[in-house]
């Protein structure tokens, strides 16, 4: 499903990811983990389309095309979704008009009939159900006045009403409290089908207590150090990243 | 911002001015030029009374010894107003008396701007008088609104019909004395709407003026009075716009709303004239006295506008809160885009015990646009109880334009509450990728964020013109995103 070759990024002139590969396959979950401003976040953005970063070298493919000579709504429309680390707040819009308009339009590039208003409506509530949040959530401006841990919850939702392809999670579970890292476990486990992909940007493992990735990918100094399954991630947690940074530092590509 | 979103944004707000065309009309006209002569001439085309030709001239001989105000924001070069034709009319003869005897090409230009003046393609539910250059050339549903024994016709024919109305009203709330364009206005206003709703009567359906510049070097000059007497009430949505020129074409009009006891008046502005090209050559000059007087106890005066035309912007739609307990709103978007300016905002002048006042402003800055907001909320002695709240918001969209705000607060009654909140916030790269992350284009993710900066006030509008505003604030800000 996708497909990252030889992936240099840039910002200014700061060589953040320096020699990325990776292949993530249909139905598999990957967690991308690492110390802080080892690039993980760069990477999601980068997939994501998100202005400011300079590719320097390498490709990407999704699904057989182009990724990176995608618009970000391209993107979107093409089943990649990005849950946001810090997700924007956006005054006088509610949650249902930004929800439908997002739903809608994406269904309008993939030549699908838009939804009305009553489907709509029955559709996100059970979703809202499912993910054990208050209706009163819709009727909110988006993100404005909302916890750390609510804004989290409204990527889950977004994410369950857009039902992407591929979703990236960038550092989702970060700030949460347990009961709200299961509200992200579960919005994950809940949409996890052979046909989906996921990509879960994490410096922590306890939300791989909850979601069992099929990969783990440590991320340092801008390249991927060393890739294992689920056993890494709790390695990790036991030892931390020093024994694996320095080994990241002196390694030598050829 | 980047470079792509920049150029996005450009993109979307150098969209054609889609209402710019001109209709070919026969005009009748007055030579260039202001004095005497013009005046007495104007006012005999009109057939108007003795008392009004009076009044014409004392507002013209008092405007002679005033200045152009010079404390606004704006600039532009000396206006000529001895290049100014103050009257053009299209040359049909004598008043049609019904629709049948309008030119078609009158009918053809407001079908075109999506005003159907046939009451049966009329929109449901709004009554018209339709106002092109100097006349008005036609209203609609009078005989239905005179059942109620409310008058809604023009300017003109209130004159010759009801001028007792007219004497009374005329000038009590803005007085031909008040600023220099108020002054120019009495001397040469021409048409513009009349209403009057008796007493105790609710005006069932919305009332609306469009008001059409058509004819090439002359100015509107529109007065409109509404008067809504003891416990009546009534919504008034004016609209307006005007060929593309490379010329600047003056419009200067006055609003005068009187609101007795209990009595409830909603003014909803939309106005879109010609706001010049992307380089600011050509446009209205919009320099317009808009005041209302909250004559009666418990009486209320809404102004809603929503402002995304004309080249310069010069506004400040008031009330006078002189019954106690009475409410002054006033709700405003303004856009400016390329070279555009607006200076507008209101006075709240509260006079009378627990009276009671809102201001919500939104100003969106685009390309090299500037927008102020000027306000004044006094507070006169004797005020007892009398509250105030402001709340004026600044949407940048790009990095050359600008934004300011000129709040003026006058207590002089200590028991007053005054309140004033003021943002100022950019449309973040950060935003809109955001949205489009989400499968939005940059054009719906920048309407999505502007309507939501907007929605306190569009939820003012009517329900149509809602629509419409947002329509209009879409067209406005294509290619204005950078």
């Amino acid at each position: 499903m996708l497909n990252i070759e030889n992936l240099h990024v840039s910002v200014g002139d700061k060589p953040i990811l320096r020699g990325i590969d990776l292949v993530v396959g249909a139905g598999e979950v990957h967690a991308i983990m690492g110390p802080n401003g080892s690039g993980k976040s760069t990477l999601a953005n980068v997939l994501a389309g998100r202005e400011g970063y300079t590719v320097t070298a390498g490709r990407v493919t999704y699904l057989g095309r182009d990724l990176l000579s995608m618009t970000p709504e391209e993107r979107a429309w093409a089943g990649i979704f990005l849950a946001f680390q810090y997700p924007l707040e956006i005054p006088g819009v509610s949650n249902v008009q930004l929800l439908r308009t997002a739903l809608n339009g994406i269904r309008r590039q993939r030549g699908e009939s838009e939804l009305d208003t009553m489907d709509f409506l029955d559709s996100v509530k059970a979703k809202l159900a499912a993910l054990g949040m208050d209706e009163s959530f819709l009727y909110r401006a988006v993100n404005v006045g909302f916890s750390g841990g609510e804004k989290k919850r409204n990527e889950m939702l977004q994410m369950a009403v857009l039902e992407p392809r591929l979703a990236i999670l960038d550092e989702t579970d970060s700030g949460l409290d347990i009961d709200a890292l299961k509200v992200v476990a579960n919005g994950v486990n809940a949409l996890k089908s052979p046909e989906r992909a996921f990509i879960l940007v994490t410096h922590y493992q306890r939300l791989l207590d909850y979601v069992v990735p099929d990969h783990v990918h440590v991320l340092a100094g801008g390249r991927i150090v060393r890739s294992g399954d689920a056993t890494l991630a709790r390695e990790l947690e036991a030892r931390g990243y020093g024994w694996l940074v320095p080994e990241a530092a002196n390694e030598v590509r050829p | 911002m980047t470079d792509t979103m920049h150029g996005e944004l450009e993109k979307r707000l150098s969209e054609a001015y889609p209402l710019g065309f001109v209709t070919e009309i026969e005009q009748e006209t007055v030579p260039p030029g202001l004095n005497e002569d013009i005046i007495r001439l104007i006012s005999a085309k009109k057939n108007e009374p003795a008392f009004l030709l009076e009044w014409r001239l004392a507002a013209f001989r008092h405007w002679l010894t005033l200045r152009e105000p010079g404390w606004a924001s704006v600039h532009h070069p000396p206006i000529d107003y001895q290049a100014i034709r103050y009257y053009a009319a299209p040359k049909t003869g004598a008043r049609p008396k019904d629709l049948s005897e309008v030119d078609p090409a009158l009918l053809a230009t407001y079908e075109k701007l999506g005003i159907p003046l046939q009451e049966r393609a009329a929109l449901a539910g709004v009554a018209v008088d339709a106002v092109f250059d100097s006349v008005s050339v036609a209203t609609t549903f009078k005989d239905k609104l005179a059942s109620l024994g409310i008058i809604f016709c023009s300017f003109s024919e209130a004159v010759r019909e009801h001028p007792e109305l007219v004497q009374r009203y005329l000038g009590s709330v803005v007085p031909p004395t008040d600023n220099f364009f108020a002054a120019l206005n009495a001397a040469v206003f021409t048409d513009g709407s009349f209403v009057y709703v008796p007493k105790g009567v609710r005006c069932p359906m919305e009332l609306s003026t469009y008001f059409r510049i058509n004819a090439r070097s002359t100015g509107q000059f529109e007065r409109t009075l509404i008067i809504a007497d003891e416990g009546a009430s009534v919504s008034y949505l004016e609209g307006c716009s005007a060929p593309m020129r490379d010329e600047n074409q003056l419009h200067a009009a006055v609003v005068e709303l009187v609101a007795e006891r209990d009595a409830r008046i909603k003014y909803s502005t939309v106005q879109n004239w010609y706001p010049g090209d992307a380089e600011g050559r050509g446009g209205i000059y919009n320099f317009v006295t808009k005041r209302g007087d909250c004559r009666g106890a418990r009486s209320h005066i809404s102004w809603t506008q929503v402002e995304t035309g004309s080249a310069i912007t010069w506004k400040y739609p008031s009330c006078i809160l002189r019954g106690d307990d009475s409410v002054g709103e006033f709700y405003s978007v303004a856009l400016t885009n390329h070279r555009q300016q607006a200076d507008t905002g209101t006075k709240m002048i509260h006079i009378g015990r627990n009276t009671r006042s809102t201001i919500v402003s939104k100003g969106i800055s685009a390309g090299h646009g500037s927008n102020a907001y000027r306000g004044l909320v006094k507070v006169l002695p004797g005020a007892l109880g009398a509250r105030n709240y402001t709340q004026c918001d600044s949407l940048l969209m790009s990095a050359t334009c600008a934004a300011h705000t000129f709040p003026t607060i006058e207590v002089r009654e200590p028991g007053a509450t005054v309140e004033h909140e003021a943002t100022t916030s950019r449309i973040g790269e950060d935003q809109l990728f955001y949205l489009r992350s989400r499968g939005l284009t940059a054009e719906d993710a920048v309407n999505l964020i502007v309507n939501g900066f907007c929605k306190e006030v569009f939820k003012e509008l009517p329900m149509e013109f809602a629509v419409e505003a947002q329509k209009l604030l879409a067209v406005s800000l294509e290619g204005a995103i950078g």
